[in-house]
């Protein structure tokens, strides 16, 4: 298969035009060009290849997970990640939080005119990279061109197929008084690496984004036989709002110890700033596992052996409860609900 | 975290909280000045380590909740101009006005910018200087000085494209208008370690004496916050009533005089309407007449727009302790933090706003007043 790298050695293949044109999108030879030697070069895999309108595959008989997700961050890049690869994480975790093994993946491009295209093939051989290491292959696309000023660069959306080697039913309402409440390592990062990027805000240290895939120790879990009872990546609205959805559909109460929550010291020191919460910052490559309490300890060590969960922790318990509630211990002991976020995380002036 | 971990430290937390209950004979009913105090007291929980008999009582929230609709209507007309680009504090950008609030105006194509300083504001009208930029200047004392030097230095720069809108806010005629009302049940404060910070505290004597209240400068972590308490139940319990500075490490008495210059220079002190309370005499900064060219109400011809707060609403009464959130025939219905009439309903730390969220599951006895 014909690999480029992005780095020195990866030229731009569509030497002739800096930027995208309409034309890119256009039906025409431009097109033609930009799909061939841009995404089908970077792409190729034997289903790709085969350059139908359709996709075709076979899978074994059984249950099939799919999701879609578009991705529409500003900046394109970020320290820690950029579209590309959030693109290809985002898609595949979503998978994961149904226990699912990612197998493929399509990509719809919607690109503003006049995007450099070396900016473009930069996105591109991170997606690659990115689906190389979740071992998913990109085999449909779909590419349009939109007039300057009617996009933001670069929008891409992405949706997955997978498939459910487990026989359990992993969803919100499988929570159960008694699960335990794992958290797969620190949160806030994510929001935090884009507020500071977007807002030219300078700290100390540079905040990265976690995002990364986190199919693999999911599957893991799964693999040594322990009964998941739910997954939830804890994207947008973060942890909170994670939590404060489970207990919502699944009818409990969810208590939650602050001082087990690891936030980096950089994330702390900037949301504090700021007037956020971290509880309420998205991240990338995090997820929430209620799991009985008979095994969590276990599924704790499973996570802590893999990189991307290395600093999974036991955040809590999950109780009866008349109406549906999430409280958490603060750092002095007293105990409060824990909200959902109202609207969009802002800076506070005070 | 260094300089904050230390006063969040949940034994001496504990230790704090334990002395309170021992010191505390008789119920007290005390009032958290900042918006930034009663956000830690909900966020720690530090209510619940207080003795049942000791109430604390939210204050105004914070001075972005405090503005009231007539200004927020003025900002969101100046926002939608063409020409302008409106420039704000994140948190004011959710507020609403009679109608919609900013991040409708953006939505709608208005151009709409976050700052984090009124500098930074200044810098945006030097880059377009083909643009109107208006920086909406809100806050209590703790902010003015930045806002103040942000005009100062417009001006030094003969900046003619910058304006800004101004609603900033006092807080000892605030605390002045609460204990005036006869049926005031707030016995003692914590006055906001920030605003001292800034205007020291030789305001304060003269309103402990007069209304017999203990005020203590207080901080903002948990630590500070138990022992501001602790310091004016120490006071409430021997019938004193004078000021304390909890908050030492930041606040001096004089406070900073090279920032009250400053405020001097390029603000007077003006009548104010607070948000669901109405108006309060001399408790706001306005532009001194030096500085008349860059009031953007003037600039835009808004400053005879006049809005009523709304009459149903009861924050004035619920900020004195006379009323709970609950007993307003307005809360949870036309009034919550989506669709919020008050400041103690906009602010997701004022009264209102607080037992929405944190005790709507709770029964209405255990919610009532005490």
């Amino acid at each position: 298969m014909n690999t480029p790298e992005f780095n020195g050695t990866c030229p731009i293949p569509i030497q002739q035009y800096p930027h995208v044109l309409m034309a890119h999108g256009g039906g025409g030879r431009l097109m033609h060009q930009l799909l061939e030697r841009v995404f089908g070069r970077a792409f190729s895999n034997p289903i790709l290849d085969t350059r139908h309108d359709s996709a075709q595959f076979s899978v074994a008989a059984g249950t099939l997970a799919m999701t879609t997700d578009s991705y529409v961050v500003r900046p394109l890049f970020f320290p820690g990640g950029d579209i590309g690869s959030m693109a290809i994480h985002g898609t595949v975790n979503d998978l994961a939080m149904s226990g699912a093994r990612p197998l493929y993946l399509s990509c719809g491009f919607i690109i503003e005119e006049g995007l450099p295209m070396e900016t473009l093939w930069r996105v591109v051989c991170s997606m690659r990279d990115a689906a190389q290491r979740c071992g998913v292959q990109i085999i449909t696309g779909d590419t349009k061109v939109v007039d300057k000023g009617k996009g933001d660069g670069l929008f891409i959306n992405t949706t997955g197929i997978g498939t459910i080697e487990h026989a359990h039913s992993i969803s919100p309402k499988s929570v159960r008084p008694g699960d335990a409440v794992i958290l797969s390592g620190d949160v806030g990062r994510h929001g935090m690496a884009i507020m500071a990027e977007r807002e030219g805000l300078k700290f100390e240290s540079t905040i990265e984004s976690d995002s990364a895939p986190v199919h693999e120790p999911v599957l893991a879990l799964l693999k040594a036989g322990i009964e998941v009872h739910c997954l939830r990546d804890l994207t947008r609205g973060g942890l909170a709002s994670a939590l404060n959805e489970i207990a919502e559909s699944a009818g409990v109460k969810i208590a939650i110890e602050q001082k087990r929550i690891p936030v980096r010291e950089d994330v702390h020191a900037a949301c504090e700033m700021l007037g956020l919460d971290p509880l309420h910052v998205a991240n990338e490559g995090r997820f929430a596992a209620f799991i009985p309490r008979k095994d969590a300890s276990r599924a704790v060590e499973l996570l802590q052996q893999h990189e991307v969960t290395s600093g999974a922790v036991l955040i809590g318990d999950v109780a009866e409860a008349s109406a549906p509630l999430v409280t958490l211990k603060s750092a002095i002991g007293a105990s409060r609900i824990l909200d959902m976020p109202s609207g969009e995380q802002l800076p506070r002036i005070c | 975290m260094k300089f904050l971990d230390e006063y969040r430290d949940g034994e001496l937390a504990q230790k704090l909280a334990r002395e309170i209950h021992r010191v505390t004979t008789r119920p007290w009913r005390i009032m958290e000045v900042c918006g930034g105090q009663t956000h830690a007291i909900v966020k720690f929980g530090i209510d619940e380590l207080l003795p049942k008999n000791i109430t604390l009582i939210h204050g105004p929230g914070c001075p972005v909740c405090v503005t009231p609709l007539e200004v927020i209507d003025k900002a969101l007309e100046i926002a939608a101009r063409p020409e302008v680009i409106f420039t704000s504090f994140g948190d004011m950008l959710r507020v609403p006005g009679s109608t919609t609030d900013l991040l409708s105006v953006k939505a709608k194509g208005g151009d709409v910018r976050i700052v984090y300083s009124p500098l930074d504001a200044v810098k945006l009208a030097e880059q377009n200087p083909a643009k109107e930029v208006v920086f909406f200047g809100v806050g209590f004392e703790t902010t003015a000085p930045a806002t103040a030097m942000a005009v100062f230095q417009a001006a030094q720069k003969g900046l003619k494209n910058f304006s800004m809108l101004i609603s900033h806010v006092l807080v000892p005629p605030a605390i002045e208008a609460l204990m005036s009302s006869p049926n005031c049940r707030v016995q003692g404060f914590l006055a906001a370690g920030h605003v001292c910070t800034v205007m020291g505290y030789e305001e304060y004597p003269p309103l402990a004496e007069k209304y017999r209240v203990p005020i203590v400068v207080t901080g903002f972590e948990p630590l500070d916050i138990l022992q501001g308490i602790l310091m004016v139940v120490q006071q409430l319990e021997t019938g004193r009533a004078t000021v304390e500075n909890q908050y030492a490490r930041s606040v001096r008495r004089e406070g900073n005089q090279p920032a009250q210059e400053l405020i001097k220079k390029v603000f007077r002190v003006v009548p104010r309407k607070w948000r669901g309370v109405g108006e309060i005499p001399q408790s706001g900064l306005g532009l001194a007449e030096a500085y008349a060219a860059f009031d953007a109400e003037k600039k835009f011809g808004v400053a005879d727009h006049r809005v009523e707060e709304p009459a149903d609403c009861l924050a004035g009464l619920v900020l004195q302790g006379l009323k709970k959130p609950h007993e307003c025939p307005a809360f949870g219905k036309r009034c919550t933090p989506e669709h919020p009439l008050g400041a103690t309903m906009v602010s997701s730390e004022g009264a209102c706003a607080a037992y929405y969220r944190y005790r709507r599951h709770e029964s209405l006895e255990t919610i009532g007043a005490p």
